[in-house]
């Protein structure tokens, strides 16, 4: 056997062209709608959809981490909204803070003496809590007024929890249906908290007002909605890069085998939890910071968005796009979350059967729960195998077994030849 | 030779039925052994104790030179120490390909921060190609191991074996569903891990054993039943009832 029949060591680019096509177009992308819109551009389109393309990008960088986690590494967690979630409160808070300082601070100015601290402080504490009937800082709080701080907590926060959870849970060896149970108990229980009034994140009001950007009041909307739809796309195409480098290589060999046949990667001697909870963190933090581009986008968020339906509807996003193919999970947010929008917006001609009138507000959940179905039985690829007929890439044929023992592993259709 | 894993008094019951009852074994280093049984003798359940998937209710089992306790440790733990094991059913990773199967198999660091700035140096491409040679798999390098054939599939695995370089080296049924040529180059194989590890061979084909020609244990309702070569332990009175007396 010569040297010459095994792969050279070539650029990520090269070995990886999907990865190049996608930035690609994601580049285009970017260009095109900021050609088109009001701020910096001929304002073909408005600034409300840029803000929807710029949550659309987030929601696709969201889908990635799944993705990876769902994907390739086979842990079905429906629960990584709520990463998504606190990544946007930690945002909001600061946001919500130094805004409300600007506006206490103004209108403290006309008093004789200038305000104290103190002052301030409650000025500020009242400002936010008035809607809960508090008026002092929670202690999470605390790092509120700095910026910086703030960002790090986008990262920590949910990383932290992701770091925890998992810990105890793939320490237990909490697998298959019920790592999936347990994520959405864990969803659930940090939204049910939240929507506590006593919570110290004003309950079910949630933080708003999240796109007024402090410090910014006199750029138009216009303009800062196309900065963070910059900012989205360079995260999603940094996000990116960085989910294909992790899955290539023999990190990625190691989390595809644990998805197809986990006692069997624990007697090649990996530890196998430990390379979980690193894929579990790490996309917590991946999630943590989509949600931070998204919420200043949304302009609020409040407990309802880390329902458990929430994360139910990532790995809907990751099936319908097809999972085990980061493009797939990028698709497959993009085109559901926008025609979602396109349905619940009202925007959909409804249907008169003349006996029932099909309203697409309320029947497009409907729709898409039966897409799902359908996609799962008919077409495990979802719309990323589309790519493959146009490749001809084929599945194996393995009358209809899938390509390892656990309930994460790649059905036979799923796979490549 | 000095004695590389010792199992003293192991019982294990599931659910009052005892699969393993005071077992002792002992293997010494560069060893070849094989173990026979009839069904439900408690030959995996042996394996599976020593390579930490199943805890044992009692008894000893102490590994190495420094002689550590399996007990303790996890199923990861006791591999990286050097204990390798193939399965009754061929299992590898079926999706990738027969040169990333033995890649995770090289043995290296396995902790996720080394994983995931692995790069393969010349010589660890160097060993996979011989490997693949040694296994016969050259040719298929680069397919996905779910296309191999079944006798493929369990020298593949074999060769993940060798990859991981274990000290001791459990295989259990090494030759289901291979074609005699097939059976023939596993049993060269074997013999020649065994020159530089201890291989523990479970094994229900007599002529396949034979062709080992080494010391063999005869297990029974979970404990030793007779040990020796071949040839003395089939003249044993109590084997050959076990074997054909039923």
């Amino acid at each position: 056997m010569t040297d010459a029949a095994l792969p050279r060591r070539q650029p990520i680019a090269l070995r990886f062209p999907s990865v190049m096509i996608f930035l690609a177009i994601l580049a285009l992308f970017t260009v095109g709608v900021t050609i088109l819109s009001e701020g910096f551009g001929i304002g073909v389109i408005s600034t409300s959809f840029i803000k929807t393309l710029g949550k659309t990008l987030c929601l696709c960088l969201v889908a990635l981490a799944m993705d990876l986690v769902w994907g390739y590494c086979g842990i079905l967690s429906l629960g990584h909204m709520a990463f998504f979630g606190l990544g946007g409160y930690a945002i909001g808070m600061w946001l919500m803070y130094a805004r409300t300082e600007i506006i206490v601070l103004e209108s403290l100015s006309a008093a004789p003496l200038p305000p104290t601290p103190t002052e301030v402080s409650d000025g500020i504490a009242s400002q936010i809590f008035g809607v809960v009937g508090a008026s002092e800082f929670p202690p999470v709080w605390a790092f509120a007024h700095s910026l910086p701080l703030q960002l790090l907590a986008v990262v920590l926060v949910p990383g932290l929890l992701a770091l925890v959870f998992g810990w105890l849970a793939f320490r237990s060896r909490v697998t298959g249906v019920y790592l999936s149970i347990l994520t959405q108990a864990m969803t659930l229980a940090l939204s049910l908290h939240l929507f506590q009034n006593d919570s110290g994140l004003r309950g079910n009001n949630g933080l708003s007002g999240l796109q007024n950007i402090p410090g910014l009041s006199d750029t138009p909307q216009s303009t800062v909605s196309i900065w963070f739809f910059w900012a989205s796309a360079v995260a999603l195409g940094l996000g990116y890069l960085l989910c294909a480098w992790v899955v290539s290589g023999k990190f990625g060999s190691v989390i595809r085998a644990i998805r197809d046949d986990e006692a069997r990667v624990r007697f090649l001697g990996y530890p196998v939890e430990a390379f979980k909870l690193a894929i579990f963190t790490l996309t917590a933090v991946i999630a943590g910071i989509a949600g931070a581009l998204y919420y200043p986008q949304a302009g609020i968020i409040n407990p309802a968005e880390i329902a458990p339906i929430a994360s139910i509807y990532l790995a809907v996003w990751v099936a319908i796009g097809g999972r085990g193919r980061l493009y797939g999970a990028v698709i497959g947010a993009a085109f559901v979350s926008l025609v979602s929008t396109w349905f619940t917006g009202g925007q959909a001609p409804d249907i008169n059967l003349g006996f029932y009138t099909i309203n697409w507000v309320d029947w497009w959940t409907v729709l898409l729960g039966v897409s799902f179905v359908c996609v799962t039985l008919f077409a495990p690829k979802g719309i990323g195998g589309l790519v493959d007929i146009l490749i001809d890439r084929k599945s194996p044929s393995r009358h209809g077994a899938d390509l390892g023992p656990d309930q994460g592993a790649l059905r036979e259709q799923e796979a490549e030849k | 030779m000095s004695t590389l894993l010792e199992v003293s008094g192991v019982s294990v019951s599931f659910d009052g039925f005892k699969a393993i009852n005071n077992l002792s074994f002992q293997i010494a280093e560069r060893e070849l052994r094989a173990v026979i049984g009839p069904n439900g003798a408690g030959k995996t359940t042996f394996m599976d104790i020593i390579t930490g998937k199943t805890k044992p209710d009692e008894g000893r089992v102490i590994y190495g030179e420094k002689s550590v306790s399996l007990l303790k440790m996890s199923e990861s733990k006791i591999a990286q120490a050097g204990v390798g094991r193939k399965f009754q059913r061929p299992t590898v990773f079926e999706d990738q390909s027969v040169f990333d199967n033995l890649m995770m198999a090289l043995k290296k660091t396995r902790s996720p921060l080394a994983v995931l700035f692995f790069k393969p140096a010349s010589e660890d491409n160097d060993k996979v190609a011989a490997l693949a040679e040694q296994i016969g798999l050259s040719a298929a390098l680069y397919r996905k191991s779910g296309e191999l054939s079944h006798g493929q599939k369990q020298w593949l695995e074999i060769g993940m074996l060798l990859a991981q370089d274990p000290r001791l080296l459990l295989v259990d049924e090494p030759a289901a569903g291979m074609t005699p040529s097939e059976r023939e180059h596993t049993t060269d194989i074997l013999r020649e891990a065994a020159k530089t590890r201890a291989v523990v061979v479970v094994e229900h084909d007599m002529e396949f054993v034979r062709r080992l020609n080494c010391k063999v244990t005869v297990l029974h309702e979970g404990s030793v039943l007779a040990e020796g070569s071949l040839d003395h332990v089939t003249k044993n009175q109590q084997v050959i009832e076990v074997y054909l007396g039923r």
